[in-house]
């Protein structure tokens, strides 16, 4: 009788197991945002305290390094999502020499071990003068750099998904170029646009390897992390973690919603 | 760019296509090849302001790139497009009062009905574009589903919209690009009549490409018979039908029996042929041919059919020795295959009238018609031009 009940319901039950064993990992990192631990050992939940929210900066350089690395990150996603989508336009909606080459080596940097990119990166700095002067701007280039190869993918996908007769038609309907990108083309690719936006903020905040080897005396929140794991990690930075999945799983609801939402209306 | 070169060109006169007494569109000598494959071939088309044209022809005939150089979407490689006597050539899709109802309707997904509609109206900083988006919308029988997006609505509604969102800018021409393809059988016949009627009510020109020959005949005035690039005929629906000048026209246009002959005999107002030993006779202007054979050409309902020695109403053309080798019942009329002493299968439909009996397979027959019924083409050209389609569908 289990048996039988187990069969029918495996599915689910599998389901139901991969998603504990996705979500065990951000529920420790909640939990732990509200402990207070009582020795150096901070792997362990020993009683419950607000004081981690209250006083996330409790030590400063951590909320230095928060804020550099969303500095960074949005700079990065600004400047790689402008020049990404227009990349993308280029490759998809012009026919120019080298275009097919240019469409390959534009996989190269999500392709490359991170480790590779860094350090070559880093060559690359150390060879134009630049040893002096690693830090933010550095950090920046680095960072812009990989983020542009996911938005070109991204905003290439949906650009290439579009059909084509709609800017025809905008055209047939006295729009001007101009108009027919703004009211037309802009809106049908936006979605993609945003999409890569996000992919580029988190990859930006969340790399190490190539930030670590770029980055000279400059730290940002990954590094600091890892420069203080081997003595305990602050009880802050769990907060932070937490406080970064609630963002990005409003993000997720909010447009979810906002779906839904519309398409109620309409129905 | 070549505007600008062109403009003085076609007010000097020297122009072939400037004549600016003419207020219809026009097409002269218009070529266009991409690469080495020639899509339209030297074109030259009139047609009048007001008329409801039909551009008929298989796919890859030359008629959406037609349809496509009047909407400005391509580019002529030679030739001149002139509308009301302005040469329109060169000019930029949105400067030129022409609007398309896509084959794909092509509504924009972001935007609403109303909007969609709108859409032209707004470009053009128009008064008053709620009233005249709400009019336009009750014409289209549409005016309750305005907020709703295109994907919420069905095909034959989203047909609806593209039609009015190209209708409410009052073109000169409206293109309509196989407007109806993606519909189903019953749809596109009420569309049919739908469009026929929207177009003698707001009167504008409307040229319609299809490759459908029923939608063609039912609903233009003039359909013009386009392959390989070029026009193989033009005219009235009846006139293409019952006197085809080629062999893709007969075939394509309807069916057609194809009778290889040779002529023996020309009078004023008659050739007689002769066919496989049979002599029928072809009314002169009906005659296409130049040299002395040609294919004695006639539709399936004109030829009569009956038993041997019964007499028909068809003085002139009787043709012996049929045997019915296969029988198609449809209700309103009955086909028969019937072959013929030199071996060729010809079609006979029947009107199911209940005067003359129904026959079997295997059955001796006579066949015969009017010759006036009958037309004479050219035997160099393939008698199995066109007639592909009728296999397929």
């Amino acid at each position: 009788m289990t048996g039988r009940w187990l069969r029918e319901r495996l599915v689910l039950v599998l389901g139901i197991l991969v998603l504990l064993y996705t979500f065990v990992p951000i529920a420790v990192v909640v939990l732990m945002s509200f402990n207070a631990p009582a020795s150096r050992n901070v792997y362990r939940f020993d009683a419950f305290t607000l004081d981690n929210w209250l006083n996330p900066c409790t030590d400063p350089s951590m909320c230095d390094a928060v804020r550099r690395s969303v500095e960074i990150g949005l700079l990065a996603t600004v400047v790689a999502t402008i020049l990404g989508t227009l990349a993308a336009f280029a490759l998809v909606r012009h026919d120019f020499v080298g275009r097919s080459a240019t469409n390959l080596l534009i996989f190269l940097p999500m392709a490359a071990p991170e480790i590779v990119m860094g350090s070559s990166l880093l060559a690359l700095f150390v060879a134009a003068g630049f040893s002096g002067q690693l830090g933010f701007w550095t950090i920046l280039i680095a960072h812009i750099m990989f983020c542009l190869s996911f938005v070109v993918v991204t905003v290439r996908a949906r650009l290439a998904g579009m059909d084509d007769t709609l800017e025809q038609a905008a055209m047939d309907l006295y729009a001007t170029p101009a108009q027919t990108f703004w009211r037309v083309t802009f809106p049908l690719v936006f979605p993609g646009i945003l999409g890569a936006a996000l992919l580029s903020f988190s990859l930006s905040f969340d790399d190490f390897i190539i930030t670590n080897l770029n980055a000279g005396t400059t730290t940002t929140f990954p590094m600091y992390v890892w420069g203080v794991a081997q003595r305990g990690v602050p009880m802050q930075v769990n907060v932070i973690g937490t406080l970064m999945f609630a963002i990005s799983i409003a993000i997720v609801l909010g447009s979810e919603l906002n779906n839904r939402r519309r398409s109620k209306a309409l129905a | 760019m070549s505007q600008v070169a062109e403009a003085p060109k076609s007010e000097g006169g020297t122009d072939p296509g400037g004549d600016p007494s003419y207020d219809g569109l026009r097409l002269r000598q218009v070529t266009k090849s991409f690469g080495a494959f020639t899509a339209v071939d030297s074109l030259d088309l009139d047609i009048p302001r007001g008329s409801f044209f039909a551009l008929l022809g298989p796919s890859g005939c030359g008629k959406t790139t037609t349809l496509r150089m009047v909407a400005g979407l391509e580019t002529p490689t030679s030739g001149t497009i002139t509308l009301a006597g302005e040469d329109i050539t060169y000019a930029k899709p949105y400067r030129r009062p022409v609007n398309t109802v896509f084959q794909s309707y092509a509504l924009f997904p972001h935007l609403d009905i109303f909007e969609n509609v709108a859409f032209g109206l707004r470009r053009r900083k128009s008064k008053d574009v709620t009233s005249q988006v709400n009019e336009m919308l009750d014409l289209v029988e549409l005016g309750n589903q305005a907020r709703k997006k295109p994907a919420q609505l069905s095909g034959g509604q989203q047909q609806r919209v593209a039609l009015a969102r190209a209708l409410i800018n009052k073109p000169e021409v409206l293109l309509l690009d196989e407007p109806l393809g993606a519909l189903d059988l019953k749809l596109r016949r009420s569309m049919q009549i739908e469009l026929k009627r929207i177009q003698t009510e707001v009167g504008l020109t409307f040229v319609h490409v299809t490759h459908d020959q029923e939608e063609a005949m039912t609903m233009a005035d003039t359909v013009a018979v386009m392959n390989r690039g070029v026009i193989e005929q033009m005219g009235a629906p009846s006139v293409l039908y019952e006197n085809p000048r080629s062999t893709f026209v007969a075939n394509f246009l309807g069916q057609s029996n194809l009778i290889e002959g040779n002529v023996t005999g020309r009078a004023a107002d008659v050739v007689t042929v002769d066919m496989h030993g049979i002599a029928v006779s072809v009314p002169t202007e009906r005659t296409h041919v130049d040299g002395e054979r040609g294919w004695v050409g006639i539709r399936p309902e004109k030829v009569l059919i009956g038993e041997l020695g019964e007499s028909l109403d068809a003085p002139g053309n009787t043709i012996p020795g049929g045997v019915i080798t296969d029988v198609s019942f449809y209700g309103v009329s009955t086909q028969y295959l019937v072959r013929m002493p030199w071996g060729q299968e010809l079609t006979v439909f029947q009107q199911n009238t209940g005067r003359s009996k129904l026959f079997g397979q295997g059955e001796q027959v006579e066949l015969s018609w009017r010759p006036e019924y009958a037309f004479l083409l050219d035997h160099s050209q393939d008698a199995s031009a066109g007639a592909q389609r009728g296999a397929d569908e």
